[in-house]
């Protein structure tokens, strides 16, 4: 990938409200790149984004944008280069969602904040960009919340900025609206070549949607790096401190934590077809084992989060001996033995071998 | 789409048709009623300037019309002062009665008087308005305190009630150990009246009054984005600091005007904006400022000619009809708030 020109930068920033809360904040975003922020609550992402947005004055540093220190430039000046979606509710005693689209042409009215006719069609165009043309005459008091977030993203967009800050504009949308908003935006900042910094709590989305990943924590910045960075290893587990469960950087999926113990059931499992079959023991409290899986199977993370021991075989190798009898050692221990396949292949037929074991031991179940 | 943008700007004009008609009406109507009954054809050969010498041409023109002038500007002023404060505060239910700020204003205009009049001094319209300026500010400063203490907006009233109930109290206190025979005419005053009015105060009313309409009429825009919350008009390039500063100089110059001329008069600053924006089915200042004044005129030329009329020749203080006619509203206003939070 080439280096985008950096729209907006930071320089030894340190933010926070009586004293230094997050200090030495060095972040970078090009126009059409998304920057997301992502740490655990109170970590003090909010705090950042106040900072940039000047809600909040900061601590130390520079905060530089299109080449300008933001501290010198005036209010009108900042808000046609940078707007704003925050968590905070606007009030909108008897406005359209129109109307709230219009405010955002403030920077650009006269006087009186008469909208013109060219001020309209901004209007317009915003609001077919977040396709919420039919809302346009609607209260905006009473559209749904995911609605609500289109018409604000319209207006931040009716700005005209060059750079947008969103501070989790995915919160109270169910996974639907998430998704709408968050394509909405991507296809903005692609089309209008937007630079955008925002938080997200969905860390499987901020994997999908985001160039850049800061991560903040303890008082710094912990990583601002691309999105293939940070989801690798164990770093969001650490991230977050996740002690109940695990996180899969992979997918961006969460599982709860193992039931431990000594197992009691043995999932011959492989191609996805055990994974729910792992759930529900985890939900019941069961503690079991599970293979022999290739280390590429689709269900080999799922089983290694949940079960108390995986019999493993490496990718693409067929299933050795040693492997073979490890699985079998196990399968002993346990009372009960499940098989999820219906099928076996030419690489997993030694399972087909451990489910005969097993019906002869009398301990095979129907799943 | 652009149809639905007509319709209401029909209704701007529908709505602002309306207030303009009740009010030459209403203007008619006061001139007409009182103790001395006229035809309407002798007062329309008045207002011409026929009958100099007659008697009517003087309660016509020393008496009346100074009278409906006075309320016509004092409640329009009235009734944007309190547009002010509810978009300062972000709050439907503020006022300048019930922060205190036209007691304030109330308390000091008494002191004054007593004082100069205690000094022999005599006093002019402008020593008043300083004197009610002084104590609005003084009123709105307490308020102040309290709103950047307690977020509450409810805390809020309870306080600018109370700080009311301080300043009446001493004012009473004052007005009652006075010795002076003038403070007969501050009793008066200190009730909320239109009564005593004559050119010269309408003038100097005028004046003032008008510029503070003006310059209120300038903020419409950023006071529009203010409506939308501190945060977000600050990220539309607002400063914040010198609007918050206009309002607060501009409410208090207009609620420590209409005291200085006709004492504290309850409720018109929070009934009227709040009828007026449901007349005109929005809040932007730009559209509601003007709407407001013309409202605030119409709703006090009503309940001073009810004032003057109902029990003549008694006349009702100023405050008590419009209490009878805002409460009301006020209580259906914080209904439906509680409703629509719940």
């Amino acid at each position: 990938m080439d280096e985008k020109e950096i729209y907006l930068h930071t320089e030894h920033l340190a933010v926070g409200y009586q004293k230094p809360l997050i200090e030495e904040i060095e972040i970078a975003v090009a126009r059409g790149e998304i920057l997301t922020l992502i740490g655990p609550n109170g970590a003090g992402k909010s705090t950042i984004l106040k900072s940039i947005t000047k809600q909040l004055s900061f601590h130390k540093g520079i905060i530089w944008i299109d080449k300008k220190s933001l501290t010198q430039m005036s209010g009108k000046d900042v808000a046609k280069k940078m707007a704003v979606v925050m968590t905070k509710q606007i009030h909108s005693e008897l406005m359209t969602c129109q109307d709230v689209v219009g405010t955002g042409r403030y920077p650009y009215t006269g006087k009186l904040g008469i909208l013109g006719r060219e001020d309209q069609e901004k209007v317009w165009e915003a609001l077919r960009l977040v396709q919420a043309e039919e809302l346009a005459w609607q209260e905006f008091s009473k559209v749904s919340d995911g609605q609500r977030q289109r018409i604000m993203l319209a207006k931040a967009i009716c700005q005209e900025p060059e750079l947008i800050v969103l501070d989790e504009p995915t919160s109270f949308l169910d996974i639907r609206h998430k998704l709408e908003l968050l394509y909405i935006l991507k296809q903005m900042v692609r089309e209008k070549k937007i630079a955008v910094i925002m938080s997200l709590h969905e860390l499987d989305l901020a994997q999908r949607i985001s160039d850049k990943v800061v991560c903040v924590k303890d008082g710094k910045i912990d990583r601002c790096q691309r999105v293939e960075e940070v989801f690798a290893g164990n770093y969001i587990t650490e991230l977050y401190g996740i002690e109940k469960g695990s996180f899969s950087e992979k997918f961006g999926t969460v599982e709860l934590p193992q039931v431990e113990g000594a197992p009691q059931v043995f999932v011959i499992g492989g191609n996805g077809s055990g994974i729910p079959l792992y759930r529900r023991l985890q939900r019941q409290g069961i503690p079991f084992a599970a293979g022999i899986l290739h280390e590429n199977d689709v269900e080999y993370g799922v089983a290694s989060s949940l079960a108390v021991e995986v019999v493993s075989e490496q990718a693409f190798e067929e299933i050795s001996e040693k492997t073979f009898q490890k699985a079998v050692e196990l399968m002993e221990k346990c009372s009960r033995v499940v098989c999820t396949l219906h099928s076996f292949g030419t690489m997993n037929g030694r399972n087909q071998e451990l489910l005969k074991l097993a019906e002869g031991q009398g301990k095979a179940e129907e799943k | 789409m652009k149809g639905k943008k007509q319709k209401s700007y029909v209704r701007y004009v529908l709505a602002y048709c309306f207030l303009l008609s009740c009010l030459m009406l209403l203007i008619l109507w006061n001139i007409n009623a009182g103790s001395v009954e006229m035809t309407m054809g002798q007062v329309f050969e008045i207002l011409l300037g026929h009958h100099r010498q007659d008697m009517n041409y003087q309660i016509v023109w020393d008496i009346r019309i100074p009278r409906i002038l006075a309320a016509l500007i004092l409640g329009g002023a009235l009734s944007v002062a309190g547009f002010l404060l509810q978009t300062f505060f972000g709050n439907p239910i503020a006022g300048p009665f019930v922060l205190g700020i036209s007691s304030g204003a109330k308390l000091m205009v008494a002191l004054t008087m007593i004082t100069l009049l205690g000094y022999g001094v005599g006093i002019n319209s402008w020593s008043l308005i300083l004197a009610a300026f002084a104590g609005a500010v003084i009123s709105m400063g307490f308020v102040l305190l309290v709103s950047a203490r307690v977020k509450n907006m409810s805390m809020l009233i309870i306080c600018g009630v109370m700080i009311s109930y301080i300043c009446s109290a001493i004012t009473e206190f004052v007005v009652t150990f006075a010795d002076d025979s003038n403070i007969v005419n501050l009793h008066n005053w200190s009730m909320g009246s239109f009564s005593g009015m004559n050119f010269d105060k309408v003038k100097i009313m005028a004046a003032v009054i008008g510029i503070a309409l003006l310059l209120s009429f300038l903020l419409a825009k950023p006071m529009g984005a203010y409506q939308l919350g501190e945060e977000y008009a600050r990220t539309l390039g607002v400063n914040i600091l010198f609007l918050r500063m206009s309002l607060i100089f501009l409410s208090s110059l207009l609620a420590a005007t209409v005291t200085a001329f006709a004492g504290p008069i309850s409720f018109v600053g929070i009934a009227v904006p709040h009828l007026v924006k449901g007349l005109l089915k929005t809040a932007k200042p730009l559209v509601v400022l003007p709407a407001c004044f013309l409202g605030g005129a119409v709703f006090c030329l009503f309940c001073d000619l009810i004032a003057r009329t109902v029990f003549a020749p008694t006349e009702l203080s100023i405050s008590s009809v419009t209490a009878v006619f805002g409460a009301p509203v006020v209580i259906w206003l914080m209904i439906r708030r509680h409703d629509r939070s719940a």
